[in-house]
């Protein structure tokens, strides 16, 4: 695959490795948080933390849209299938995270509940032609990258009339999340000393949405592309943004990240959606500004205003790490019920379920890893 | 021979109805117009509800596979050469002989008899193809929204030929893993043929019955430890299990499994992990590193054996872990499935 | 965040609003309404069945070029993580 192999280049990693290690200042640490949720997936299927020094770590941030989900906007869904017989549709990803009373949307369908998976918000509005008698609804998540279909889903349903098609957003925002990280302090601090930048975000938002971690909050930025050599490359940039004292915003993926982004993206967002005063996010608590709800002008396609649909609070199972996890206080070994009652195939929380969840990760590929061991070591320990 | 029932069944518009599991005439003349007429031999010819017929001493094999595939028809096969090829893998990864199938057929009420018509002549040159007769079955509608068109069960029996003891808990440290071929190429070519995950592909199944290749094996190797055609759930999902069973973990080298670019390509689109994606053509064969190089060179000079690689080994593991040094350089676990795989979006 | 993955123009619609993109020998048919002036044999990055920006093959070139210095860069002994 071209411009995807290059990049996955194993020859490349050792060399990208060996400059690391020799870079490094062995005085101290460098705790960098990649940010997005598929940098962390990815960070882990190829294997990186094994080539890295042992005073660089990766912590895993919060930039996983299932994981921040709260339990109660899937609760909700739930209840609008129960109560109205909808066709409800929604991304893969969404159909084992946990809800409330150990439901999830697995389950309601067991349950008979109309639930489809689709590829892409196309599928939805073809369902929805497809049966004009029954109420479809788009259950919308993702941050930045995966708003701008729904943009066109919802123009598009306009534009055909298209009555009985609805999308329920859940649409959030990357820049306040990350605000919302760089403002902890005291213990509640992640301490870390730079960011690995979203990589598909930022095509959309563009490498300026970033300047506050520099001019506001000190903290040395690099957006990273989504192959592993990207995420060794932009390691390596940090590393000497930090051995150099520079503070500046970095964009490695310059073969699809601009300053500016997609700005017809971004005009198509704004025609579309307008900020929520304030959301809840699993994990991180009520931020203002930090998500997005379908303007009044576009109201009758919103499944919130067609269905009246009601706010369900709900609470994570206690002793439940992932809020922590997701502020990279904790790592999901910490979690008491990390591997015991919390496990893939009997999630407590998202983290574990989604394909981006640090719990996800660390148990589909390394949860015996003891830290610091690498490959090699790894041949001779088993 | 006198007949119950009288005329032809209309096959090219015709629907399968409740009388026709009810066993009356309309299923006299089903299973003689459709079933017999295809899988037609000297044993189903008997007409009996059960088939008779001597094996030579040793060891029985049985087997059995319930089919519930959609779509029916995909790139490669359907339904019914899945059947056959997946019951017959099953009794010959035990190092047997297949010899014989039964067929099960639960239809839903409405299914056009057309299709089933062509799953049974598809069924018919499998078993043809393989030398393995299907020489009993059985026949059952359900009504309307109670099945999914039609779900097919076969059995298998064999026999396992003197010397060979071919068993999932024979695993041991030292002992070389081996792959047949390609993977995913069935998983994706089912993929790519429903609705809405539509991508074009040449990709075709690899459905294919592998007892042959296993008779080159035991030939050249009767001491093989292990083998098992990874089917639902992938390499991984297979690996993991003769892990447990044999209380090993095992090394993969990512570098060194086969993988066609297509088979990449559309992974890569849906997000999913090729080593989970379902193989029906391919076989894991896990032996002593003594024998590994004259296997491989036997199972290359079958055409279902030709990419046919070492992809690792097996050690000793007490978390019973299948691990995988990545074409990258690091390593990764390569766990079990908590369920189905599902493509993903983040 | 979220996967997307860079993959060949081989076709256009008649507006071209539906580009058919090749990735590795699969063919799909994504949106391109989020993409200007999109031209067969560019490549475009894909996400949930639409093109999300035009991949800069320039830059590619240069990032990969970035990769071929390291083997002039000082790592005369190997420090490989220990």
């Amino acid at each position: 695959m071209k411009y995807v192999n290059e990049f996955r280049n194993g020859d490349i990693a050792a060399k990208l490795a060996r400059v690391i290690a020799s870079e490094v200042n062995t005085d101290r640490n460098y705790r960098l948080m990649e940010f997005c949720g598929g940098h962390t997936h990815a960070i882990f299927r190829f294997g990186i933390q094994d080539l890295m020094p042992d005073n660089v770590n990766f912590i895993h941030g919060p930039g996983c849209p299932v994981c921040v989900l709260p339990k109660g906007r899937i609760d909700s869904a739930i209840k609008l299938l129960q109560e109205h017989d909808v066709i409800l549709c929604t991304y893969a990803d969404l159909i084992r995270v946990p809800a409330s009373k150990q439901m999830s949307l697995l389950k309601a369908k067991a349950d008979g509940a109309d639930i489809r998976m689709v590829y892409s918000t196309q599928d939805a509005l073809n369902i929805a032609r497809q049966n004009p008698e029954r109420q479809v609804v788009f259950f919308a998540i993702g941050f930045e990258t995966t708003t701008p279909p729904t943009t066109v889903a919802i123009q598009q349903a306009k534009q055909q009339g298209l009555s009985n098609f609805s999308v329920f957003c859940n649409h959030l925002l990357t820049p306040p999340a990350m605000r919302h990280i760089l403002q902890q302090d005291g213990d509640q601090s992640a301490n870390i000393d730079g960011i690995l930048g979203p990589s598909h975000v930022s095509t959309i938002i563009g490498s300026q949405a970033y300047n506050f971690c520099a001019t506001e909050y000190h903290i040395p930025i690099v957006i990273a592309g989504f192959e592993p050599l990207d995420v060794m490359q932009s390691t390596l940039m940090l590393i000497r943004q930090l051995n150099n004292d520079s503070v500046t915003v970095e964009n490695e993926y310059t073969r699809v990240v601009t300053p500016k982004g997609n700005r017809k993206a971004q005009a198509l967002m704004q025609e579309v959606f307008e900020l929520r005063p304030t959301f809840e996010w699993r994990g991180l608590g009520m931020m203002p500004d930090s998500a997005l709800q379908i303007r009044d002008a576009y109201a009758e396609w919103n499944t919130e205003k067609r269905f009246d649909v009601e706010s369900i609070v709900s609470s994570d199972v206690k002793n439940c790490l992932c809020p922590a996890i997701l502020r990279g206080l904790n790592k999901p070994t910490d979690c008491t019920l990390f591997g015991t009652v919390c496990t893939p195939e009997n999630p407590m929380g998202a983290c574990m379920v989604s394909s981006e969840g640090s719990c996800a990760a660390y148990w589909s590929y390394g949860r015996f890893r003891q830290p610091g061991l690498r490959a090699s070591q790894l041949e001779k320990s088993v | 021979m006198m007949r119950p029932y009288s005329g032809k069944l209309d096959i090219r518009h015709g629907l399968v109805n409740m009388s026709h599991g009810s066993g009356g005439r309309a299923m006299a003349q089903l299973i003689e117009q459709i079933f017999m007429k295809h899988f037609d031999n000297e044993l189903l010819r008997q007409h009996n509800d059960q088939a008779a017929f001597n094996v030579d001493a040793g060891r029985m094999v049985i087997s059995t596979d319930a089919h519930v595939i959609a779509p029916l028809f995909f790139p490669g096969g359907d339904i019914g050469s899945l059947s056959v090829h997946g019951t017959i893998n099953d009794v010959c990864m035990s190092g047997a002989t297949p010899l014989y199938l039964s067929a099960a057929f639960i239809m839903e009420e409405g299914f056009p008899l057309s299709e089933l018509e062509r799953i049974v002549i598809s069924m018919a040159k499998a078993s043809r193809d393989a030398g393995v007769a299907v020489i009993t079955g059985d026949t059952k509608v359900v009504e309307k929204g109670h099945g999914d068109g039609i779900f097919i069960t076969t059995t298998g029996v064999g026999v396992i030929p003197n010397g060979i003891n071919i068993s999932g808990e024979r695993a041991c440290p030292g002992d070389v893993i081996i792959i047949s071929g390609s993977i995913g190429d069935h998983g994706m070519a089912v993929l790519s043929s429903r609705e809405n995950l539509s991508f074009e592909t040449t990709l075709q199944s690899d459905s294919a019955a592998l007892h042959k290749l296993v008779k080159k094996m035991t030939e050249v190797s009767p001491n093989i430890h292990c083998l098992r055609d990874p089917t639902r759930g992938g390499l991984a999902t297979t690996l993991n299990e003769l892990a447990l069973q044999s209380s090993v973990g095992m090394l993969l080298d990512e570098q060194a499994i086969p993988i066609k670019p297509a088979v990449v390509g559309a992974c890569e689109l849906l997000g999913l992990d090729p080593l989970y994606v379902a193989n029906e053509g391919k076989l894991i064969c896990i032996c002593d590193a003594a024998d590994a190089d004259a296997l491989l060179a036997a199972m290359q000079t079958d055409a279902l054996g030709r990419h046919a690689a070492i992809i690792g080994k097996v050690v000793m593991d007490e978390h019973h872990m299948v691990q995988m040094k990545t074409s990258f350089g690091g390593s990764r676990v390569v766990d079990w499935l908590a369920g189905e795989q599902l493509p993903r979006i983040c | 965040m979220c996967l997307a993955i860079p993959a060949i123009v081989t076709a256009l619609n008649a507006d071209s609003s539906i580009a058919t993109v090749d990735l590795s020998g699969v063919q799909k048919e994504v949106s391109t309404v989020l993409v200007d002036d999109v031209e067969i044999g560019d490549y475009l990055l894909i996400h949930v069945g639409f093109a999300l920006h035009k991949l800069s093959e320039e830059e590619a070139q240069s990032t990969l070029a970035l990769f071929e210095e390291l083997d002039a860069m000082n790592a005369e002994e190997p420090v490989l993580p220990s």
